[in-house]
């Protein structure tokens, strides 16, 4: 896989049709991996990686990459691609600027569930058939695939890729996911219990405000929340729940932009499920307005810039459920 | 559940211009009473009360969000209101979703003729708010006045 990229990546360098190439590179651990841009051949060879832990979404590097002179070339994973979408819709990207190959999405791993282990000192992670060998300062350790597979991997909706210039490997379907069951045991549970949860979960917030800044439905210039005359900006914490404007507005502003793609809790420092309040907002719109992908194409309407007459109240939310 | 008759809840009303607000207005030269925790905020439509004037509204201490616009169908700008009603429904689903109380958030339609349902509405929606109590789970303590 790594190998064909390279390759075809080189190709396309050397017959000019991009001048930079967008992937991952590896950071001081081999689980250790960032986005990086390459412009040469031997940068490739010598540090481009694609394995099990490149989870990274590349599209929102686009938004600025795109506007640069000549034309980059990105691989994008299935879930990166409804981004890329997304993205292109509200002209955020420069299509003609980038030239996209699809590769096989996951799933990835997560380094947090091996170590969560007790596996230390990691030195190498090998996949045979579905067993993970890890090599480690201490000796050998063995888990099964599965227990270490990301949390944005494991609730994946599409193999299927909706934006690209041109494969590698094959295209896959939409898949029948179970992504909104722990929405829906949520609103299942009463109102206290959830209050409890969220307050349990946001409590953990630092603010670090890596969510937004990996978010690629986040791309404002200017974030309503760098406002120093908030009233709460530089202000330490005063009670459990005070982060919760936060991040219900940033749900809010990406609502039905939202393409799902995990990132937000995936980057969380205090692994708190952002994705479950996003998804809320996915599911209800889903259930209300009708079924919506976003980024799933470059030409309908998001449910939020459009209305019909006989919508429903707000008040069917308050009768539904439990109280 | 008990209840303190001495609690005076703030209840924050964003009326639109052109039929709530009117409304409100009607209800005042028609002598009807309603209660006086009631601030009125007048916006050009129900579509510009963006949520995160609801939130803010709520983190300095409001008890209860109440907005008003026109009737769907009837808006000054022919679609505004359309929008506020997908946008609210939303938003108050999500804020039930955190395990907010239901009832400190509302949307009523209200047109410039129904002053007698502005009057009643607010009643109503006082007395739901007090029956709950201060807003605690939706405050900032950062926000407080000193």
């Amino acid at each position: 896989m790594q190998e064909a990229m390279i390759k075809r990546a080189v190709q396309l360098l050397a017959d000019g049709t991009v001048n930079r190439v967008m992937g991952w590179k590896r950071g001081e651990f081999v689980y250790d991996i960032t986005p990086a841009v390459f412009t040469t051949a031997e940068e490739l060879e010598k540090d481009f990686v694609c394995d099990d832990f490149t989870q990274a979404n590349l599209s929102k590097y686009l938004v600025k990459e795109s506007r640069k002179e000549g034309k980059i070339l990105a691989f994008l994973k299935p879930c990166d691609t409804y981004s890329f979408n997304q993205l292109v819709k509200e002209h955020r990207i420069i299509r003609e600027n980038v030239y996209v190959i699809g590769i096989p999405g996951g799933p990835k791993l997560d380094i947090e569930k091996i170590k969560a282990k007790g596996i230390t000192g990691i030195l190498s992670v090998e996949n045979e058939n579905y067993t993970l060998k890890i090599e480690t300062i201490y000796g050998t350790e063995t888990m099964p695939f599965s227990e270490a597979v990301s949390g944005k991997c494991s609730g994946c909706k599409s193999k299927k890729h909706v934006a690209y210039d041109e494969l590698i490997g094959d295209d896959g379907e939409v898949l029948d996911s179970n992504r909104f069951d722990m929405v829906a045991k949520l609103e299942n549970m009463t109102s206290q219990e959830r209050f409890d949860f969220w307050r349990g979960e946001l409590s953990k917030c630092i603010r670090c405000n890596a969510c937004r800044n990996v978010c690629p439905a986040c791309t404002c210039e200017n974030c309503v929340f760098d406002n120093p005359k908030s009233g709460i900006d530089q202000k330490a914490a005063a009670d459990s729940f005070e982060e919760k404007m936060f991040h219900i507005i940033r749900a809010f502003h990406v609502a039905g932009r939202c393409t799902d793609c995990g990132e937000c809790s995936r980057v969380c420092p205090q692994n708190i499920p952002l994705h479950l309040l996003n998804r809320k907002f996915i599911k209800d719109i889903n259930e209300l307005y009708g079924e919506y992908q976003a980024g799933a194409d470059t030409t309908s309407r998001a449910p939020l810039n459009n209305y019909n007459a006989d919508d429903c109240e707000p008040s069917v939310v308050h009768e539904r459920g439990v109280e | 559940m008990q209840v303190n008759e001495n609690f005076k809840p703030v209840i924050v009303a964003f009326c639109c211009n052109w039929c709530s607000y009117a409304g409100a207005d009607l209800s005042g030269t028609n002598r009807l009473n309603y209660p006086a925790n009631v601030k009125i905020i007048r916006v050009p439509c129900s579509c510009r009360v963006n949520p995160m004037f609801i939130l803010r509204a709520f983190q300095k201490g409001a008890d209860g969000v109440i907005i008003c616009g026109c009737h769907p169908g009837d808006c000054h700008y022919t679609s505004g209101n359309y929008f506020t009603r997908r946008r609210i429904t939303l938003l108050y689903s999500m804020l039930d979703f955190l395990g907010i109380e239901r009832k400190r958030t509302r949307l009523e339609w209200v047109s410039a003729a129904e002053g007698a349902k502005f009057a009643s509405v607010m009643e109503q929606f006082v007395s739901d708010v007090q029956k709950l109590g201060p807003n605690r789970r939706l405050e900032d303590l950062r926000c407080r006045k000193q």
